[in-house]
């Protein structure tokens, strides 16, 4: 299909990948019908301040937003908050909703996110067990968040340690259970683990690593977790952040190609040219990395959607390399390229100092950089990839040497 | 409330009100100016709110921190004036700020 014969989009998820795309479609000159489903009450909103200034207390809920919920209407968007898709009828390009109603669309865009794993275990549905993925499902925790109050964290990701760092700084004992023998095992290289675990460990971040969790106890609320070593910690609050599903099922029930994710290739299309999938429900070949994966992040959310949008609009666009970041404490950890089969790691600067670089290399080529209150490290190697460019090791330690003046003169 | 005005870098002004609180990357992206990308939302991760803040206006919106001058140093076309709008908390003193936007965010 040629794209001047689209005239409706439809699409199903209104996180920031499904709003971005609405926005995108329209400042871009789209013209025709755009539909947004989204199942949550609210207009599409940012979701990493959730476990970070959301938490805390420090931001209200409209500067979540992306958007005003009255600019969707101002732009034409039909926007249909609390509306759960539950069929797309391929041969008749359709959507179906709960309650029978039906869309039809030209272009059908998936950005269906994901969902939080649920902890396989008894009394996991006690009051004071949660999931941190929501607006709802922080508000429901924070009434308990106060000082003095016992948390639990089962996982120590990214969202797991955040969270931790705002429940320190509002006085809330906190442990850390992780069934891996260090933090953010799937994320970063054991270095810049010991790095957090050090951290949180200073302020008073308890960690129970390699810890099996066998039951949640309580009766009509929380009280503790048992591990399977026998051991037991007191908690009034769980929160459990043992990473996501992604969300296939409408994908799955219309025979599109899943694997970890929608499939996709580089403009986003699944195996039906008409439709498209995006954000962390996906799976896209990622430029710069000869690989396809499935990325949970704020870029590759707000990336599916410019690819959408340019594919749809018949623009060009430049794709960045993935980037990711996380704020614990006063730390701001910054993240370009993907580290996952790296062979030797360097660091620039030291530790100690609380800000330096872990720069990762797969043989001669630079892959990826953790930036610990280094933002000029991650600006620069983030350039760096997306050029195809390197520094070689011994150059790259060289602190003496502007970070700015090294990529100037990389090769 | 404040008003901020943005002048793209074709020239289009957007004149906005801005509440107090919010940030210059905040109020610009709520009203859709164009040229304001603010990917990561104000996390001074991604470097794309740039903006030169008039002259005039310099005094009024401090300097940048040493983490926002680093991310500047890589962003493109960076003046004196440069500042990333997401780091400029809108007071009432800065009612009738300008700030002008570069050709590009990336």
């Amino acid at each position: 299909m040629s794209t001047v014969d689209i005239k409706r989009v439809v699409i199903i998820g209104a996180g920031q990948a499904g709003g971005e795309t609405a926005q995108r479609l329209r400042q871009g000159g789209f013209e025709g019908d755009i539909t947004l489903i989204g199942e949550e009450p609210l207009p599409p909103y940012q979701r990493p301040p959730l476990s970070k200034a959301y938490l805390l207390g420090d931001l209200s809920i409209d500067r979540l937003f992306l958007r005003p919920a009255s600019t969707y209407q101002e732009e034409r968007i039909a926007f249909l908050p609390s509306t759960r898709a539950v069929w797309i009828d391929r041969a008749n390009k359709r959507v179906r909703l709960e309650g029978g109603r039906e869309i039809p669309f030209d272009a059908l865009v998936l950005a269906t996110g994901a969902r939080p794993r649920k902890l396989p275990l008894v009394g996991a549905d006690l009051p004071g067990v949660h999931v941190l993925r929501s607006v709802s499902d922080v508000d429901a925790m924070r009434p308990a968040f106060v000082a003095g109050a016992r948390l639990a964290v089962i996982g120590a990701g990214y969202i797991g340690l955040e969270a931790a760092a705002v429940a320190r700084k509002l006085g809330l004992e906190v442990t850390v259970i992780e069934a891996a023998p260090r933090p953010l095992a799937r994320v970063t290289s054991p270095e810049v683990a010991g790095f957090f675990l050090d951290e949180h460990t200073r302020h008073g971040v308890r960690f129970v690593l390699g810890g099996q969790p066998a039951l949640i106890k309580g009766k009509n609320q929380v009280t503790g977790i048992a591990l399977a070593d026998g051991a037991e910690i007191a908690a009034d609050i769980v929160i459990a952040g043992i990473g996501v599903t992604p969300e296939t099922s409408l994908a799955q029930h219309c025979q599109l190609e899943i694997e970890n994710g929608i499939v996709t290739d580089e403009h986003c299309r699944t195996s039906d040219p008409g439709i498209f999938a995006i954000g962390d429900c996906a799976a896209r070949p990622i430029a710069h990395f000869d690989r396809v994966c499935r990325l949970e992040s704020v870029h590759n959310a707000v990336e599916g959607a410019k690819i959408v949008a340019a594919t749809l609009l018949g623009h060009e666009h430049a794709v960045e390399a993935p980037w990711f970041w996380s704020d614990q404490y006063d730390l701001k950890l910054q993240i370009a390229g993907l580290f996952q089969g790296y062979d030797r790691l360097v660091l620039r600067g030291v530790m100690a100092d609380r800000a330096f670089a872990a720069f990762y290399y797969k043989g001669e080529k630079l892959i990826a950089v953790d930036a610990i209150n280094r933002p000029a490290e991650y600006l620069g190697a983030k350039m760096l990839i997306q050029t195809g460019r390197t520094l070689p090791p011994d150059v790259i330690v060289d602190t003496s040497r502007p970070m700015k003046e090294l990529v100037a003169n990389a090769r | 409330m404040p008003k901020i005005t943005y002048i793209e870098h074709s020239g289009k002004e957007h004149v906005v009100d801005a509440p107090e609180g919010q940030t210059v990357m905040e109020a610009a992206v709520k009203h859709a100016v164009p040229g304001i990308d603010a990917d990561c939302g104000g996390a001074c991760a991604c470097a794309t709110c740039h903006v030169y803040v008039d002259p005039q206006w310099v005094s009024k919106t401090g300097e940048a921190s040493s983490m926002e001058q680093s991310m500047l140093d890589f962003a493109n076309d960076v003046e004196d004036t440069s500042r990333l709008s997401c780091q400029i908390k809108i007071t009432k003193d800065l009612d009738g700020l300008i700030v002008r936007l570069p050709k590009s965010q990336h």
